[in-house]
Order: C-alpha cells, then structure tokens, then sequence
C-alpha cells in the first residue's frame, strides 16, 4: 500500500516493460486474469453502507456483506450470471450510446495512448478500446449473431467470475474523463462504458467503500463528508472568523434561509479541508464583495454527486435534492460552486432528472442584470460564468498585485472542459485576477486536458500509487511549466482536483500548490469597507496572522 | 494467426466462387441468385440494425464538447466544437463524417527517461483513412455505370476526374490505387503498430483482407486479364441485376465471378460486424447532440420516479442540533421533550 520513491516509481513509468514503453505482452488479454493485490484494489463498500442504501426507497443495492477482492469467492448471489445479463440487456434497451458503443468500434487504437490510466501503468486493459472490449466482448457472446455463431473467434467472451473480477479491476482504473472520445472518431465515451460496469457490478453487491460511504453520507445528512446540520454551519463560521481576521471584514452568511434571493450550493470538501476552504472563503468575500443576498444550505450541502458514480438512480436521488431546497426556501436560482462531476451532473443530467425547475426563474445576474440565457431551463449558474459576468461590468475592485506571490497555471477538470465547454471564463477570470500565468502545454489543457488521476471516487488512499501513475501525464505537464516558467500554483475549478492534485504535487512536483479560482479572486477582490484592519497578506488568504 | 486466419477465410471463398461458377448452371446461382440474396440481406441488415439502434432511446443529453460552449457574449463560442444549434450539430457532424475531424486530432504519447511524456501529433491513420474510404466511395460510384444505361453523365465526370493524371492504357483510376495503398497501410498499422495489433481481433483483418481481394479482382479485370472476360456480357447481367429481369450470358469469365461473389461476402458480412461504424457515425449521442443541455430541458422518457431523502425527514432526524445551532426549522422542537 504504501507508495514506491519518487526515484523507483519515476523509473517503472518511463523504462518499466509495459505496453506504453514498447514492450510487447506475450499473452492474448482474454488469457490475463485480474489478480487483486493489497494496493490495487480500493476496499470493497463496507456491509452497513450498503445496507443502509438498500433501504432507501428508489435505489437498489443487494447482497451486502463482508467481501475481499483478494478473496477466490466473492460470495456473489447464486444466479448472477443471469443477473449481469439480464442487467447487461436491460441498459442496452435503455441507453442507445451503450448500443452504439457496442457496435461501432473499429479497434483504431486511436484512444490507445490517450488515457492516463495507460500511459502511467502501461497496462493494455488501460487502453480505452480493452476497456471497453472487456465488456464488448461478453456484449458479442450473447448479444450478437457473429458472437453466437462464432464464438470466442468473432472476439466473443463467455460471462465468467474471472471476467467479472476483470471488470471490477478496470472500472475502478477509469476516471471517467472522456479524454478518450475527444480522439474517437465515432465518439465512443468510455466514462459511459465504465457507468454501466459499475452499475452492473452494483447488482451483484460488488462496489466500493470510497464511494458508496459518501453516497450514503450525502443522502442521510446532505453532503459527503457526513457533516450533520450544525458541524457544517460550525465549518462555515470559522472560515467566516478567518477571512474577517485576515481581511478586517466579516461576510455575512445563513443558513437554510427562505426568502434568500440565491441557494449557493458547492463541494463539501470545500467547507471541510485544506485547501478547499480558502475557495470557501474566496466564495464569501466575493458574495460579501457584492452584496449577494444567498444563503447556504445544510439539507443541500453537497455539490458533488457520488451517485454519478454509482447508478443512475443514486444519482438522481442524490441530486434531487438542490432543486427540492430550492423550492422550499423558494429562492430564485442557484449558483453552484467550483466542482468538476458535480458540473457534469449538472450540466448535462440535473434537468432531465429532477427537472423542470418551473418553480425557479431564468437565472439574471442581480449586479448586473446579465440573463444567463445558457442556464434558462436548469436555473443554475457557474462561479466562474457568474464571476466572469462581474469582472466584465467592472462590478469587482480588484488588486492583481495582491497575488503578486503566485505564478499560476491552469488545470481543466476532464468534466467542465469535455462535458460543458466551460473553457474560456476561468481564463477571464485568471487573466484579472493574477499579474502572470502561463498555459501548460497544448495537449495537456482544454478539451484535451488530463485527468487528475483520482476521480471518479478514486481518491481514497489505499490505491496511492494507482494515483500516482494515473495522474503522472498531468504531473508531467505541471513540472513542465514549473521548470520552464517557475510555476508555483495549479489554479483549477474541482473540489476532488484540489484535493488529489495536491496530492499528485506533493509527489511529483513539491514546490506547486493547488488552489481554486475563487481563492485567487478572494485575494485579489478590494473590498469597499475593509479599511486599516486589513492584515498584511503576503501569501493570500493562506497567510498565518 | 488472427490475419492469417483471414487470410483463409478469403482464399476459401475465391476457391468457392471460381470451383462453383464453372459447374454448369451455377453461374446463374453465382451471376443472379447470390447478389440478390446478399443485397437483401445488406439492406435488411442495415436497415435491422440502425431500427435496432433507434429503438434504444437518446435518455440524456451527453456530448462530448471540444471546444468553448456558448455562455456568456464576450466569451467566443466554438460553434463547432460545442455546437448549440441544430445548424451547428450538422456542421459538426459533417466534418466528422467527411473530413473525420476526431482522427485529425490523434497524437502519439512517447514516454521517455526522466520520465517525461511527449505528444507529437499523429496524422498517418487520418490521412490513410481518408485515402481508403474515398478511394472506396468513388469505386461504388463509377460502378453505377454498370448498373445503368446511358450511364449517367455524373458517372462520366466522376471517371474523367479519377483518371485525371491518364497514366497507362488503360487509363489507371486513381481510386483503384488509394484503395489499394489505403487497405495496405491499415493492415500494415494493425500488424506493425504493437498497441493496435494486441487489440486487433479476426474482426478487424477479415474484412481488410476482404476488400483488397475484391479491388485486386477488380483492377485484374479491369488491366490486366481484359480478354479474360466479355465486358458486354457482364454489362447485360448488371443492368438486367438492377431492372429486375437478368439475364446471363455465356463466357463472362471466372475472374468476375470470384469478384461479385467477394463483394456479395463483403455485404452480407456487412451489417452483422464492426462495418456498422457507416451508420453508426452517425447516431453517436456525443457528437450529435446540441450542449445547450441547461438551456432547453432534454427528456428521458424512461425517467424513474425517486425523490430525494425528504427534508421532514432530514429534520426530524437533526431537529434538536439545528435549533440548538440556531438554523431555521419548519417545525419547532416541541415543548416537553423525554429526556434519553
């Protein structure tokens, strides 16, 4: 479990004999079976959590007990061969991307060197078309007439345990970035792939504890990090207290408060750890900054979404709850926080689910009158479109040279470039907020960015030198920039980002930081009142007064 | 094994097609019966799979956006790239469909000591690509000279501007040698190119090897074995094929044979394997759909109905700590409480 040295793990990325460095595998994939090894794995979901999901009326997750990957039996139910076919068929009927997806590969091998996942470990099953033929080949034994016919030399695969163990290997080796399908020439999305893996693992009890703990967290008290109602208020105000003792100033907030004008909802973890919470107070300086008449929400305190990585239904469920607290504290719209899954949820699922938001109104910037026409029918605003907005209108008084100590770069999370097309407002706002930044290299940012390497409900510690290697094409990028251009701050818009590439810096690049956006633009804002109690802030917010 | 396998495959349907059209009275199975069946089975299958498809609905609105999506009015958008219209999906799609815009993308990550990463970009599999599938759309577009009287003036056109360099007599058609480089490099990249050769599967070889056969018979035909065949005879069959009263005439010559038979493998193998990428390019949710998804609400017409943990619920469960913490309840704690 514990992480090789930098020095060894260095040497196996670049020279160790693996499919990425050339070396060629001696056995066909079919003839590989999925071997679980203390540090491979992420521990399964513990009995309670999954019983606990059991009962909550809408989600299903059966056979809950104590399990090990390592173990030859995984106490599956007895029927579950039928039980993932069936399972299989019923989301080929439901999804028609899983059918397209099914059919239309071509096995170019474009997607072969795009993922992170196989360029840190050189595994061929990290390639995104094996992934997707782990499960297209079962999909051509019992799906397809060739496969019928033919057999394993149509490419088809009988459902066994071992492939089943192989399953839940390379689900959980797969962020779910869609690096893959900016490069495929029929847009086949491997993060679509890998849902359905999960989904169909989940019906046979098979998931993991990094996920399903948070899940379950987030249904009983709102958020991830199982903050009951007055911790998270508790959290809240001490960030409160250290932004007034840096700044001189004291932002006001609520809680649960009706009649407020905007729900602001965003990741736990920004309310919960460094360095999360200097965003959460970037986030209140900027309201303060502006007037903002918002509340926080305890009932809704997750921006996030782990469902994302579960099932859709968990999904759903998990989600319903912003527009539920909307209605109930009949609020206007809601603006959510930097975050990257939760954005994609967002983005391109919130409505269809649990909409249509008919109780809300089409989103209007209180400050500038600006109609976020792009957010009409989900009534939800990005940070950075909203910030982008105030920046525009000359709305914020801001001192670039209060982040005269940072040399940022800018990370893309995998979900706001390739799942929204949010690309060009956090640049606006770096470009007002930072003296000097610099762009990593091209094919390392935007629509092509690489994943930090832990997402997806990856970012548990057990599986560290997974992390290491997944996130290692990003790492890569960020020492570029810091050799070149002496880059001292990834700047990015994720919570799970800030959390894991923080991580992924202290390994690989240790003189970079992680902050958010909004960090950067909470030292930069002038606030109107703030007077001589302002502390001298060499480092930001992040100065020990 | 997998490329050698096909390699077989095809030899043996040569074998069949040249063996079976010289026993008397199969020419007519080989000339009229074969292509019937495999035109039916071609249109049937494709027209099953792409029903098959369509049946499964679209239940989100998941694209792939490459590029800025349009926001707010001084953010450039990338009409392109993040289409919001359903110009700008058309748009889209026609560039993938006719240019193959994804494939120009591709790079080439090399890892190297250090350990660092490079990415150059990588154009040969898009270049190829495109040489191969044009080559082959204007070979099936001159053959409808085959299949109609008069030929068409398009088709004239089309063969005047294939033959534009008028190399050797007869004249040499560009298309039959793209075609030829096109499949040569693809099968030369499957088996060369270790990432792809470990993926590729007998799927992949077969119908490669397939179609080189078919354009070697043909460009045999067509240059070299001339006297070989009765180009009048073979003329009388096509159009007869296409106006449904064929007829067949004597000493068409095993070589066109072998060709149509191939070409008859090639369609009925067609709509039950990977080739399906020629519909399916088309339906792909992440390219064809618009990234206005916050904008206009997309519907799931199998959408379940589950609510979420109910805020009651929430506060009963936490009534006590949040009245205590000072956070607005809807219900107040009630006024004799049984002490635990």
């Amino acid at each position: 479990m514990s992480v090789p040295k930098l020095e060894q793990l260095s040497k196996s990325v670049a020279q160790g004999p693996s499919l990425a460095t050339g070396a060629v595998p001696t056995q066909d994939w079919m003839d590989i079976p999925a071997v679980f090894k203390s540090g491979n794995y992420a521990y399964p979901a513990k009995k309670d959590k999954v019983e606990y999901l059991n009962s909550q009326k809408g989600l299903y997750f059966p056979n809950a007990r104590e399990w090990s990957p390592e173990d030859d039996d995984w106490k599956l139910p007895e029927d579950w061969k039928n039980i993932i076919l069936n399972g299989l068929k019923e989301r080929l009927d439901k999804f028609r991307s899983l059918k397209i997806f099914m059919d239309c590969c071509v096995r170019c091998g474009a997607c072969a060197d795009k993922c992170h996942f196989f360029l840190g470990t050189g595994d061929p099953k990290n390639m995104p078309v094996l992934r997707a033929e782990l499960l297209r080949s079962v999909y051509r034994n019992d799906f397809t007439l060739g496969g019928k016919i033919l057999g394993k030399m149509a490419g088809g695969r009988e459902m066994t345990v071992g492939v089943l163990k192989e399953w839940f290997m390379y689900s959980y080796q797969c962020t779910e970035c869609r690096r893959c399908s900016v490069f495929c020439p029929y847009g086949i999305d491997t993060a679509e792939i890998t849902m359905m893996l999960r989904e169909l693992l989940h019906l046979v009890g098979v998931g993991i504890n990094w996920i399903l703990e948070p899940a379950s967290n987030s249904n009983r008290t709102g958020n991830h990090m199982g903050l009951q109602p007055h911790t998270f208020k508790d959290n809240v105000e001490f960030l409160v207290d250290d932004v007034e003792n840096l700044t001189g100033v004291r932002p006001n907030i609520s809680f649960n408060r009706k009649g407020a004008e905007i729900l602001f909802i965003t990741p736990s973890a920004d309310v919960f750890a460094e360095p999360g919470l200097y965003t959460a107070m970037g986030y209140m300086i900027l309201f303060e900054a502006i007037g903002l008449d918002y509340t926080w929400s305890t009932y809704a305190s997750e921006g996030g979404n782990f469902g994302l990585f579960t099932n859709n239904e968990t999904m759903k469920k998990l989600n319903a709850k912003m527009y539920a607290e909307a209605e109930r504290l009949g609020v206007k719209y809601i603006i959510g926080g930097e975050c990257g899954h939760m954005w994609r949820v967002l983005h391109q699922y919130m409505d269809t689910m649990n909409g249509p938001a008919d109780f809300l109104e089409v989103p209007v910037s209180p400050i500038t009158g600006t109609k976020f026409q792009n957010a009409a029918s989900t009534k939800m605003v990005h940070i950075t479109e909203f910030t982008a907005d105030l920046i525009k209108h000359g709305k914020l008084k801001l001192d670039k040279s209060r982040n005269s100590h940072v040399k940022a770069t800018f990370h893309d999370s995998c979900n706001t470039s390739r799942a929204m097309g949010l690309l060009d407002e956090p640049r606006y706002v770096l470009d007002h907020v930072v003296d000097n930044w610099v762009e990593m290299p091209e094919n390392t940012i935007r629509e092509q960015t690489f994943c930090c390497g832990s997402g997806t409900g990856l970012n548990t510690d057990e599986i560290m030198e997974l992390r290491m290697r997944s996130g290692y094409p990003r790492a890569n990028a960020v020492q570029y920039v810091r050799d070149k251009f002496d880059v001292n701050t990834l700047a990015c818009v994720c919570a799970i980002d800030r959390a894991t590439l923080t991580s992924l810096n202290n390994y690989w690049t240790p003189e970079v930081t992680v902050c958010g956006l909004t960090e950067l633009v909470g030292n930069a804002i002038v606030q109107e009142n703030e007077g001589e109690n302002r502390a001298v802030l060499d480092e930001g917010l992040r100065t020990m007064v | 094994m997998k490329y050698a396998l096909s390699f077989l495959a095809v030899i043996a349907l040569v074998l069949i097609a040249w063996l079976g059209s010289q026993i008397p009275g199969m020419p007519y199975i080989f000339g009229v019966a074969f292509p019937y069946l495999a035109i039916a089975v071609f249109l049937g299958g494709f027209v099953y799979r792409v029903v098959q498809w369509a049946k499964s609905p679209v239940p989100f609105s998941i694209q792939t956006t490459c590029g800025q999506a349009k926001s707010l009015d001084f953010i450039k958008h990338n009409k392109l790239e993040a289409p919001h219209t359903t110009a700008q999906v058309v748009a889209r799609m026609a560039l993938e469909i006719l240019t193959f815009r994804s494939l120009f993308r591709n790079t080439h990550a090399e890892m190297h000591q250090g350990p660092k990463i490079t990415y150059e970009s990588s154009k040969w599999l898009w270049i190829f690509a495109l040489i191969f599938h044009y080559s082959f759309l204007l070979i099936i577009l001159r053959h409808m000279r085959l299949f109609l009287n008069p030929v068409p003036f398009w088709v004239q056109w089309l063969e005047t501007l294939d033959a534009l360099f008028q190399v050797g007599a007869p004249t040499w058609y560009m298309s039959d040698v793209g075609i030829l480089i096109g499949v040569g490099f693809l099968f030369a990249r499957r088996l060369t190119n270790v990432k792809v050769r470990y993926i590729s599967l007998l799927n992949d070889y077969f119908p490669l090897v397939l179609i080189f056969t078919i354009a070697i018979t043909g460009i045999l035909m067509r240059y070299f074995l001339r006297t070989d065949i009765d180009i009048v005879n073979i003329k009388q069959l096509t159009v007869g094929l296409a106006a449904l009263h064929p007829t067949i005439g004597s000493d068409i010559g095993a070589i066109f044979f072998i060709h149509l038979f191939l070409v008859c493998a090639l369609l009925v193998y067609f709509p039950y394997s990977k080739l399906m990428h020629m519909g399916g390019v088309f339906m792909s949710p992440t390219r064809n759909m618009k990234n206005n998804s916050r904008e206009v609400r997309h519907l799931n017409p199998w959408n379940p109905r589950i609510l979420p943990h109910s805020y009651a619920g929430y506060e009963d469960e936490f009534r006590e700590f949040m009245v205590d913490a000072g956070i607005p309840v809807e219900k107040e704690l009630p006024p004799q409480k049984d002490e635990e």
